[in-house]
C-alpha cells in the first residue's frame, strides 16, 4: 500500500505522519509537494499537521487551493483514501471535501495535551480494527479546534454515521468537562459520506509506537492497512 | 481604480469566544454598558475595474471563494473610486 505525506510550507508533522506508515506500517512512503498535480500513484494520501501559509486568513483557506488538494479531490472521487489530521482537518474543511468549519477554541488557548476519544463508527478504512465505544488516549495540538456546524449539517452527519470520534472522558463519557475546545457535540473526527474521508484534530502519528508513551494511535494506521489487504486479497 | 473595504464577521449565532473575552476585558475598565463585542476582520482590496460593476462582481467572487468562510462568517464591503 502506497502513502503519500502531502507537505506545504508550514506543515510540521509531515515527518511524524512519515515515520508512521514508513517505519511503523513498513509501507513505501513518499513526500509530496503541494505543487504535485498527479498523485495516482498512492492508495493513500495523508494531509499532516502544522500551520499551513502561516495560518494567514483562516486554518487550511490558502492551502486549499494548492494543485495538491485538487489532485486529492480527484483521488479521494476514485475512492482513494485521504486522512487530514489537525491542519489537515481544517484544510479538509476549508477545501469543503468534508462538512463544517473550525473556530477558534472556546477558551482562546492552544492547547498541547493528551486527550480521550471515544470510538464512534468502526465501519470506515481508519477505524475497522477498534470497537464502537472504545476509549483510545491520543494527543492533541491546536488552537483552533472548536468544530462548527450548523443544526442542519449536523442532523446529516448523524444520519450518515460520520462522526468517527468524539472528545470523551477515561470511561468514555461524553461530557462538557472532556470537550478541550468547545467542538460541537464534542466531535473530534468525521468522515464524509462515503466514508474514505477522515479528518481528526487528534493526532494518531504521535501515540503510535510505545517508545512515544502510547500506542492508541496505530489503530487508525493499522485499519489503513487492514482494509486495503481486505480489498485487494 | 477601486478599493474594496471588505468586512468579514462571524455569522450570527455562532460564539465568538475572542468578543466575549474582550468584553469582559470593556467591563472590568468599567465600561459596564458594554452588552455585546464581536470581532471580525478588514481588509482592503484596491483592484483594477472600469465600473463599479464590474468591481462589485469581482469583490463578491474574491469573498465567496476565499476572503470568507460561509460556513461560519458573513462579509459586506463598501466600494470607493482612488486614483
Amino acid at each position: 500500500m502506497k502513502f503519500g505525506i502531502v507537505v506545504f510550507p508550514g506543515s510540521n508533522c509531515d515527518v511524524d505522519c512519515y515515520h508512521a506508515a514508513k517505519e511503523v506500517l513498513g509501507q513505501p512512503t513518499e513526500y509530496v509537494w503541494h505543487q504535485e498535480q498527479d498523485l495516482s500513484r498512492f492508495d493513500c494520501l495523508v494531509i499532516p499537521g502544522g500551520f499551513s501559509y502561516g495560518d494567514y486568513l483562516r486554518c487550511g483557506a490558502i492551502a486549499r487551493f494548492s494543485p495538491a488538494m485538487e489532485a486529492i479531490a480527484r483521488e479521494s472521487e476514485r475512492g482513494k483514501l485521504v486522512l487530514g489530521i489537525c491542519n489537515g482537518f481544517q484544510i479538509l474543511l476549508e477545501s469543503g471535501l468534508l462538512p463544517g468549519a473550525m473556530l477558534r477554541n472556546n477558551h482562546l488557548q492552544f492547547r498541547c495535551e493528551e486527550r480521550h476519544l471515544r470510538l464512534e463508527n468502526n465501519r470506515t478504512p481508519f477505524t475497522n480494527l477498534g470497537e464502537v465505544g472504545q476509549v483510545l488516549r491520543i494527543p492533541i495540538a491546536h488552537a483552533e479546534g472548536n468544530y462548527f456546524i450548523d443544526e442542519n449539517g449536523l442532523a446529516e452527519l448523524k444520519r450518515h454515521n460520520q462522526i468517527a470520534f468524539r472528545y470523551c472522558d477515561e470511561q468514555g463519557r461524553i461530557t462538557p468537562e472532556s470537550n478541550p475546545n468547545g467542538s460541537i457535540e464534542n466531535i473530534a473526527g468525521i468522515t464524509n459520506r462515503r466514508g474514505n474521508i477522515l479528518g481528526m484534530m487528534p493526532h494518531p502519528e504521535r501515540a503510535a509506537e510505545a517508545i512515544l508513551g502510547c500506542t492508541d494511535g496505530k489503530l487508525v494506521w493499522v485499519s489503513i492497512l487492514k482494509w486495503w489487504g481486505d480489498i485487494h486479497a | 481604480m477601486w478599493r474594496a473595504k471588505i468586512f468579514v464577521t462571524l455569522r450570527e449565532g455562532v460564539l465568538d469566544p475572542q468578543g466575549q473575552a474582550v468584553r469582559s476585558g470593556l467591563m472590568s475598565q468599567g465600561f459596564k454598558a458594554v452588552s455585546d463585542v464581536r470581532i471580525g476582520k478588514y481588509m482592503e482590496v484596491t483592484v483594477e475595474a472600469t465600473s463599479i460593476d464590474e468591481v462589485s462582481a469581482m469583490v463578491r467572487a474574491m469573498c465567496e471563494r476565499l476572503l470568507a468562510n460561509p460556513v461560519m462568517e458573513d462579509y459586506h464591503f463598501i466600494l470607493e473610486e482612488v486614483q
